[in-house]
């Protein structure tokens, strides 16, 4: 029953490199640990009243989106700025090469941004001939190996110091260094002539302030600052869903948004920007852009129960805690988002018949929803999701031995004389050898689809010669 | 008379572990309750529902709705299976006024059968005695959806010669998740070998649980990777004496 389209050889590669298992294991788990040290009850009481009412502010702000879009909009403007509204990647990505080319921009500098990454912004760019440089480090380092993020908050998870090490020499043409702070110094010296140079900055947003017209950005390296004040122009590129009503609302989702993602209270730099620079400033762009984009995601809004995929504020804790994503890591996912919360949206995103098998590649045990600062309810969208994939499957005629098995168990599950017999039955063929030992394999024809599955790496218990219904009609009679 | 509570014991109970419907029965008795066993049930539906196959879950559902409609008291040795009637029914009978009727007059009868010693029976102590070192395994849905952790630990505590030792991870996945084990066996293997690891480093001899799904999986890796230590159901420790 192993579903065919899944990369399953794919999985067995990332859970058979140890080195990799070690580094996505040691990593999440360091985040775990430090997001627990933050939520703690007696370090933040309130954790679960914050959580109640980052998800009802978001779902305020989802449920009334085209008011606060217009409200983010006007304030924008009020203060010299100018959004603009993109349908998808095509439109972000010609607005930013005409932006470009009137300015005569050749270099970009970019802070993490994972709307970016979605519309591969990058590629685009560098198509038309401009140069686009990634300043987070992590995202440094996964421009530099020409890869994508591995995690949503920690793009270059996956990788250790020693490959850091490699990819430095082999694409700065630097000494082998190895210690992480020294690498960071490389990064710091290259990066900081890219910052200076720059003609554009461009940033993601984590929240879109709808009352003030604000783009919040919260980084940790300093370069969110360089890219948005330095260069001439800065741009900040959204997707519409990141809204929040009101500037005071920040004070419940900043307490979240680092603990959640990456165990700390607050990060480094919480940037408040609001407009170009002006009259009395020193310093900042000399023209501010938000660019909202869409990319589908109002077709998530149509849906009722799954548009609260659209409260998610990015921060990664379901990944870090999800023992699925602990095993396969970032890249078996089909999309730049990954785990869970990559689970939900992917489908939504670019349609269930892209990746029928994902909404399954998960064991519903709930950990995402728990850590989920804004209360989404993972496991049932991704239940709802398999509806969705069964009930299209059975339209193309996909699935058809997977349906006919579950149409005989449902038949069989409302005949308990007939369940029992074919009980008996399959006890006296899966009856082992009589002395308990389980099964490492089954006998022909059962040795296919999920028999031969589960006995691929587990045991299966020899099935007793008496189930329980008839061994409690022994035990009545006995005690009668 | 006493109080009496039906066993609802879950097909992989009765088709797979019959020992444990024996020893939660024996507990049941023990503690001082007329135990029956409607015959005419089945599954919950769960299989089906968390596959995606909702109208085959409705079906079975209607049929274990049926089967347990006059029960005093329903006792599941399953959180999972518990959790699939007490918070998923709703969701499948939706639009059915009839059955969610139904749904709505079963659910406050069904109970977890840690979750009945102790909420309902109020008994902690139910005069077991097990030697052994026993490390205790949070079932997913158990404790996500029910909130079991402390009750079968207080149980355990009770039980004479029983030394419980935790788990570094106890509420990690065991990696069953029902058809999500044979649909992708090597990442559902990999996620039991995390929690056998663990279960490993306790030094315990068998690790304890409230749901047979979970064990069912822990117990085959480790045969598989020829372990000596054996998987046990809440109930089969509480019946020992």
């Amino acid at each position: 029953m192993e579903m065919s389209t899944a990369p399953h050889a794919q999985f067995r590669e990332t859970l058979a490199d140890s080195g990799l298992q070690d580094a996505i294991y040691s990593a999440t788990g360091r985040l775990m640990e430090k997001r627990l040290a933050t939520i703690r009850p007696d370090v933040l009481p309130d954790y679960q009243e914050l959580r109640e009412r980052a998800g009802a502010l978001k779902k305020l702000a989802i449920e009334n989106l085209d008011y606060y879009l217009e409200q983010f909009e006007s304030n924008v403007e009020a203060r010299g700025g100018r959004v603009v509204w993109c349908r998808d990647a095509g439109e972000a990505a010609e607005f930013l090469v005409k932006l470009a080319r009137e300015k005569d921009a050749r270099l970009l500098t970019k802070v993490k941004s994972m709307t970016t990454e979605e519309i591969g912004l990058n590629e685009h760019l560098q198509q038309h001939g401009l140069e686009a440089v990634e300043s987070d480090l992590g995202e440094f380092i996964v421009q530099l190996a020409r890869s994508r993020p591995y995690h949503i908050v920690a793009p270059a998870l996956n990788l250790t110091r020693y490959d850091v090490a490699d990819l430095f020499t082999r694409t700065l043409g630097v000494e082998r260094e190895t210690v992480p702070e020294n690498q960071t110094k490389i990064a710091r010296r290259v990066l900081r002539e890219k910052f200076l140079a720059a003609d554009i900055g461009i940033s993601g947003a984590n929240f879109l302030v709808a009352d003030s017209g604000a783009v919040v950005l919260v980084t940790n390296e300093g370069n969110g600052r360089m890219c948005t004040t330095l260069p001439r122009v800065h741009v900040a590129v959204a997707g519409i869903e990141k809204l929040i009503p009101r500037a005071q609302d920040l004070a419940v989702f900043l307490k979240l948004l680092g603990r959640s993602a990456t165990g700390q209270p607050l990060t480094v730099y919480t940037s408040f920007l609001a407009g170009p620079r002006r009259a009395n400033e020193a310093d900042g762009p000399g023209e501010f852009y938000v660019l909202l984009l869409d990319n589908g995601r109002s077709r998530l809004l149509a849906d009722r129960e799954k548009r609260q995929s659209l409260y998610c504020i990015r921060c990664g804790a379901c990944l870090n805690h999800c023992p699925v994503y602990r095993k396969i890591g970032g890249h078996n996912y089909p999309w730049v988002y990954s785990g869970p919360i990559g689970t939900v949206i992917s489908p939504q995103f670019l349609g269930i018949a892209h990746d029928p098998w994902l909404p399954f590649a998960s064991s519903l045990c709930g950990a995402c929803a728990e850590v989920c600062p804004v209360k989404i309810d993972l496991p049932k969208l991704i239940l709802e999701l398999r509806g969705e994939v069964v009930k299209a499957q059975s339209r193309e005629g996909a699935s058809r031995l997977e349906r006919l098995g579950f149409r005989v168990w449902s038949w069989l599950m409302r005949r308990p004389k007939l369940y029992e017999l074919a009980g008996m039955m399959g006890s006296l063929v899966l009856s082992g050898s009589g002395d308990g030992k389980w099964l490492r394999g089954v006998p022909f024809p059962l040795s296919a689809g999920p028999l031969k599955a589960w006995t691929s790496v587990r045991d299966l218990p020899p099935l007793p010669s008496r189930s329980f219904r008839q061994m409690w009609r022994t035990r009545q009679a006995g005690s009668r | 008379m006493p109080a009496r509570v039906s066993l609802f014991v879950t097909c992989i109970v009765d088709q797979l572990f019959p020992e444990v419907g024996l020893a939660a029965a024996d507990v049941l008795e023990r503690i001082g309750y007329t135990v029956d066993f409607p015959e005419k049930q089945t599954c919950c539906g769960q299989p089906a529902f968390n596959t995606g196959y909702r109208d085959e879950a409705r079906e079975v559902a209607c049929h274990c709705l049926e089967v347990l409609a006059g029960a005093d008291y329903v006792v599941v040795p399953s959180g999972s299976c518990a959790s699939m009637i007490t918070h998923h029914y709703d969701e499948l009978f939706a639009r059915d006024p009839a059955r969610l009727e139904a749904v709505r007059r079963l659910k406050p009868r069904v109970w977890e059968f840690s979750k009945f010693l102790l909420e309902v029976a109020g008994v902690e102590d139910v005069g077991a005695r097990y030697d052994g070192v026993v490390t205790f395994h949070d079932s997913c849905h158990g404790l996500r959806e029910l909130g079991i952790k402390e009750g079968p630990r207080r149980l355990l505590g009770r039980v004479q010669g029983l030394t419980l030792r935790e788990m570094d991870i106890p509420e990690e996945c065991c990696g069953f998740g029902g058809t999500f084990s044979v649909k992708f066996p090597s990442i559902s293997g990999g996620m039991s070998r995390t929690k056998i690891e663990s279960i490993v480093k306790t030094g315990a001899d068998a690790v304890v649980g409230v749901d047979a799904s979970c064990l069912l999986q822990l117990r085959g890796a480790l045969s598989r990777d020829g372990l000596p230590i054996r998987a046990l159901h809440l109930a089969q420790v509480l019946a020992a004496h």
